[in-house]
């Protein structure tokens, strides 16, 4: 009897080859291909006067160099402004090579396509550009005074503003017994995965193809970029997605300029071209994210129920907006977190600055939205003199009152935002036990009496996962028993060979051992959306359950016919078809691919089994009506709307009284992702997370100066928190609400551990202090002058 | 991030290395690697001819005795790290080379190459300057033996010649009734530190204090040394001294803001560190002085 598969801590099959180093990324793909380098605007805004090739095109082993002059058709038109608004009023996106403008520092001006990286570099140094420098807008504050535009056109430098709310917020604030403000900061950081963005190509002039590798989220977003710039059809296009390292959302986001420039030059040029991307190039010129300044006005009645929010915020978007309002659309909706608020008003402006553009880095938008919420709940607390968690548990949408629409509002997929289920109260309560919440306020006095500061925090989240609009499974039945399955989202580390095997172990009663998954390669699948929100489990773990449900019931009626039973009467275990009760009557998997498919050629001892003159009842076409040679099942999920995870953080930091260092005595996480199909795959994504969560909290910030220049574009100066400055343990516990949304009652894990991190520890450093915390990250420098600022401001009171 | 072109040699004897060296204006010495590579590799350096002394045998010696530990300009960080006679002779050399980078980078990275670095946001160059050691450097034309004070003339400049080469550098041992600290604070485990600070105190045989001297990481133009004997009259360690030997330091140091910390914190960190480090280095000598009596009796 097979055991289940999925719930099962199944060692990740891809881990041999990933740990040894045997992973193939797109820089160990075509040895020897030419390659390409970048020349970059040192400046943040200015005109160009003129670009000087000639000192290039003499020097040994150099190919191509192109300028925006060399760019026909589609590929001299803007890049694609993937996502529009009706709210974006003024979208603007960059070219693929600067039109007359740079708008940030590392913004693509030339290219160099050499014989290797080392001559490309020299010949980039070689091109002498003359800028004519324009004022810098940095920062929220520097583009809401505007007195210097990013965009001559954009007034205000204001891509969009958005408003949306329900219920009567002024006049809830009006009478609501309890006000307060707040006014809180998240900076900038970034996803930073380990490997860097990276695209190799190579044009057949024989066959009119041209084969696309990138290290990317979306094989289909990128074939369709660049079929669509290059003037290709879809069908002349492959995209194959290679080993991945790393994602985090900054490579959801195609075309790059040097993804279109790549295949160009292969094209131009007949010979296999290459780009990979080096660190300092990750830091000037792919995406950013979080950096935003809140503001928060909240009514609430003495038990800390919220009656009335008015959420303002100002989203720095960088220089382009080619992603569209994603990030700032997920904060205003997800603020609303676990909480049932009768009146909410929210409001942004998406602001342009001479920064690297803004797109969706792993939580997207939420880990500031749940700062700010977090925030008012603690603010709300430490007002009426209450405890964090009940002031919590006193706004919790209640496990009866699922599905639970927040009023009108959409989500980012453009769908009313209707929480699908969750057990929010219990959650808490599991939370609670996990940090020992009723135990800390002896510790606390204990650690005091030692002279040791500690604090608690504890932050709630709502994660909105698995968005539409579809994914695709395909499964095939191989004669020698192997299960091969395809889906076209991609793999970035996650475990999809192991989560995804262990569905169709499961559902097709397979071998766990004998599925083999591809994922991401158009050849295979070409119809899919990509790896982000926390949807490949949901979306593609769907569709492969529904695919794996087709591919069984033509192994069953083709089981049936040739064990003559009833479909009804047979069971799949371990690759084997029996009659139940009967084990000895029985037919492998690969022996009805062998049926399923009649040859008219023996090529080997498999395919002789299957000669139509072998096999078959004579009565009967070789191919049964309404039938299809092979064993194969192929469906697709497509959902209305996406479903809701949760969970609660809770930290327990001591705070140095000399030196203000920040150090993690406990970590604990509770949360609910539905079904849990690999729990040691979601436990790694919490570890994952809440490691990117901590350098979002004490860590990481793009430190750009007036003059946006990046003062800190590299590992040693961007400080992701080392394996050493990570909790050693983190305590986790897993509640179980199905999604009723989808075929496996699954929901997103991806993100979750990084989502409520910054809220958490500005929440315990706040305890562990006594002083309010409004702006994350905090390194002990800052806590230190926090600390100078707030004991002198006592000293004025007492003076007073 | 590929280094301009360059030419690469390397030599399997001292003489040929200094010939060559003598021979290239605008060469660069490989020995380890750590600081040189990324910034050829980014571009910030560009350099005529790169000289590998990985190949000289004569160059990655260690030889300790009890004058205190010499070794050769290839000798690993690490490789001091791990010899059991350098921590028994002059225990301050493991005590700060535990805050050097991470392993790999130890494993790689050369003392010498990282004294004669010059940074004073290394840790090797302060304990260099705070136990005196000798720098020797070899050209064609011969050889000198250079101190702290004759070394560093500037940040990240020393004053060796274009065509000289260190080679060794001597680490006295650690007198009788001395005792040994280091600490630093980093932002992450194996970082550059905000502040670090080592110190060697003496006492006499009432365990009162005799010396106090501290080097500082990260808070000064040229790697620092400094007495701060007088911050403890009556050789007594009280809070009063330890606080008051913190601001004396201060008054030597220069610390500077960067995106990692402000001046004010830095301060506060040259207070801290300098009573942790040198009580910790107060209790290093009442403890070495106790198991040597024991030892002699």
């Amino acid at each position: 009897m097979t055991t289940k598969s999925i719930g099962e801590p199944i060692k990740r099959v891809e881990d041999a080859r990933l740990v040894t180093g045997k992973g193939r990324y797109s820089d160990d793909l075509m040895p020897g291909a030419l390659e390409m380098a970048v020349l970059r605007s040192p400046l943040a805004h200015a005109k160009i006067i003129s670009i000087d090739i000639d000192p290039v095109l003499d020097v040994p082993g150099v190919h191509a160099v192109y300028t925006y002059d060399d760019l026909e058709g589609p590929l001299a038109e803007p890049l694609p402004l993937l996502i529009p608004h009706p709210d974006l009023t003024h979208g603007r996106t960059q070219y693929a090579l600067a039109n007359g403008e740079v708008n940030y520092m590392g913004e693509a001006v030339a290219v160099v396509v050499a014989d290797n990286r080392y001559i490309a570099e020299d010949a980039v140094n070689r091109i002498v550009v003359e800028y004519e420098a324009l004022p810098v807008v940095v920062g929220v504050d520097g583009a809401r005074k505007a007195d210097n535009l990013v965009h001559e056109d954009v007034p205000g430098n204001v891509a969009a503003r958005m408003e949306q709310g329900f219920g009567d917020v002024k006049k809830a604030l009006k009478k609501a017994p309890n006000k307060l403000t707040l006014d809180l900061k998240i900076e900038r950081s970034a996803a930073s995965p380990m490997e860097g963005r990276g695209t190799v190509a190579r044009w057949d002039q024989d066959l009119k193809r041209l084969s696309l590798w990138s290290s990317t989220q979306t094989s289909t977003g990128v074939r369709a970029a660049v079929a669509s710039k290059l003037g290709l059809d879809l069908g002349q296009v492959d995209l194959i997605t290679p080993d991945v390292g790393g994602g985090f959302g900054v490579k959801i986001m195609h075309p790059w300029p040097e993804e279109l420039l790549v295949p160009l030059a292969a094209m131009n040029l007949g010979k296999p071209v290459k780009f990979t991307e080096d660190r300092r190039e990750h830091f000037i010129s792919s995406a950013h994210e979080r950096g935003q300044e809140q503001h928060i006005e909240v009514g609430f009645d003495d038990e800390g129920r919220i009656l009335g929010l008015d959420f303002q915020f100002w989203h720095d978007h960088g220089a382009y907006t080619p992603y569209g309002l994603i990030v700032p659309i997920i904060t205003s909706t997800q603020f609303l977190g676990p909480y049932k608020l009768p009146a909410y008003h929210v409001v942004f402006e998406s602001l342009y600055t001479n920064t690297v553009i803004v797109t969706p880095y792993r939580g997207a938008g939420r880990p500031q939205a749940v700062f700010a919420m977090e925030r008012t709940m603690d603010a709300i607390a430490k007002h009426l003199g209450m405890d964090r968690a009940v002031v919590r548990q006193n706004n919790f949408i209640q496990p009866e009152e699922f599905p639970y629409a927040h009023g009108d509002l959409n989500f980012q997929d453009g769908r009313p935002l209707v929480y699908d289920s969750g057990n929010y109260p219990e959650l808490m309560e599991k939370a609670k036990n996990l940090v020992g919440w009723g135990e800390y306020e002896a510790f606390r006095d204990e650690a005091k009496a030692e002279g040791r500061k500690v604090g608690i925090g504890i932050a709630c989240y709502v994660e909105g996962t698995g968005v539409g609009p579809y994914e695709g499974g395909h499964v095939r039945i191989e004669t020698n028993g192997k299960v091969k399955v395809a889906t076209g989202l991609t793999s970035q580390g996650q475990g999809h060979e192991t989560a995804f095997a262990q569905i169709v172990a499961d559902e097709l009663g397979a071998k766990f051992e004998d599925v083999e998954i591809v994922t991401g390669d158009t050849r295979r699948m070409p119809y899919s959306v990509g790896t982000f929100a926390s949807r490949a489990a949901v979306m593609s773990g769907s569709a492969i359950a529904l695919a794996s449900r087709k591919a069984r019931e033509k192994v069953l009626r083709l089981a049936a016919d040739a064990l003559e039973v009833s479909e009804d009467d047979l069971e799949i275990n371990d690759s084997v078809v029996s009659v139940k009760g009967a084990p000895e009557t029985k037919i492998e998997l690969g022996t009805l691919a062998v049926l399923s498919n009649p040859l008219r050629y023996a090529f080997d001892e498999a395919s002789k089994a299957a000669t139509q003159f072998a096999v078959g009842d004579p009565t009967k076409p070789p191919i049964p009506d309404g039938e299809e040679p092979g064993l194969e099942g192929k469906d697709f999920y497509s959902p209305m709307r996406s479903t809701f995870a949760s969970g609660i953080h809770a930290v327990i930091v001591e705070t140095d009284p000399e030196t203000a260092e920040i150090s993690i005595l406990k970590y604990a996480v509770v949360h609910d992702c539905g079904t849990l199909i690999n729990p040691m795959i979601v436990e790694g994504q919490i570890h994952g997370g809440v490691a990117q969560g901590v350098g979002g909290a004490l860590y990481e910030r793009m430190e750009y100066d007036e003059n946006g220049q990046l003062q800190n574009a590299s590992f040693m100066d961007f400080l992701i928190p080392y394996v050493t400055e990570v909790p050693t343990k983190i305590d986790i516990d897993h509640q179980v609400t199905p999604s009723p949304l989808n075929p496996l009652g699954i929901k997103g894990a991806g993100e979750a551990g990084v989502i409520p991190t910054a809220a958490a520890f500005a929440a315990a450093i706040e305890d562990a202090e006594g002083i309010t915390i409004t702006s994350m990250p905090i390194s002990p420098s800052e806590l230190y002058d926090l600390r100078l600022r707030d004991s002198s401001a006592v000293d004025e009171r007492t003076q007073a | 991030m590929k280094p301009a072109p360059f030419t690469y040699q390397r030599p399997s004897t001292l003489a040929q290395a200094l010939t060559a060296y003598a021979a290239a204006p605008d060469a660069k010495v490989l020995a380890g690697g750590q600081s040189l590579i990324p910034l050829l590799s980014m571009r910030l350096a560009s350099i005529e001819q790169l000289i590998d002394i990985n190949g000289i045998d004569e160059l990655s010696s260690i030889t300790v005795d009890e004058s205190g530990v010499r070794f050769g300009a290839t000798v690993r960080h690490s490789e001091l790290l791990s010899h059991p006679e350098v921590a028994k002779v002059q225990p301050l050399i493991p005590a700060a080379l535990h805050h050097v980078a991470h392993p790999t980078i130890r494993n790689r990275g050369t003392t010498c190459g990282s004294i004669v670095h010059a940074d004073a946001s290394g840790e090797m160059p302060t304990v260099f300057a705070l136990l005196d050691g000798v720098l020797t450097v070899q050209s064609t034309r011969g050889t000198r033996q250079l101190s702290t004070a004759d070394l560093f003339i500037g940040a990240l400049e020393t004053s060796l010649e274009h065509d000289e080469i260190a080679t060794e550098v001597f680490l006295p041992a650690l007198p009788v009734n001395r005792g040994v600290a280091f600490d630093e604070i980093a932002r992450r485990h194996g970082d550059y530190a905000l502040v670090g600070v080592g110190a060697i105190v003496g006492i006499d045989d009432n365990n009162s204090i005799t010396s106090v001297r501290a080097g500082y990481v990260s808070v000064s133009e040229v790697p620092a040394a400094i007495d701060l004997t007088e911050a403890f009259p009556g050789g007594v360690l009280s809070d009063e001294a330890l606080a008051a030997a913190g601001e004396l330091a201060l008054t030597h140091l220069e610390p500077e803001a960067d995106i990692h910390a402000t001046i004010h914190y830095r301060e506060q960190l040259v207070r801290v560190l300098t009573k942790r480090v040198v009580t910790a280095a107060y209790a290093d000598a009442v403890a070495r002085r106790k198991s040597s009596r024991e030892e002699s009796s």
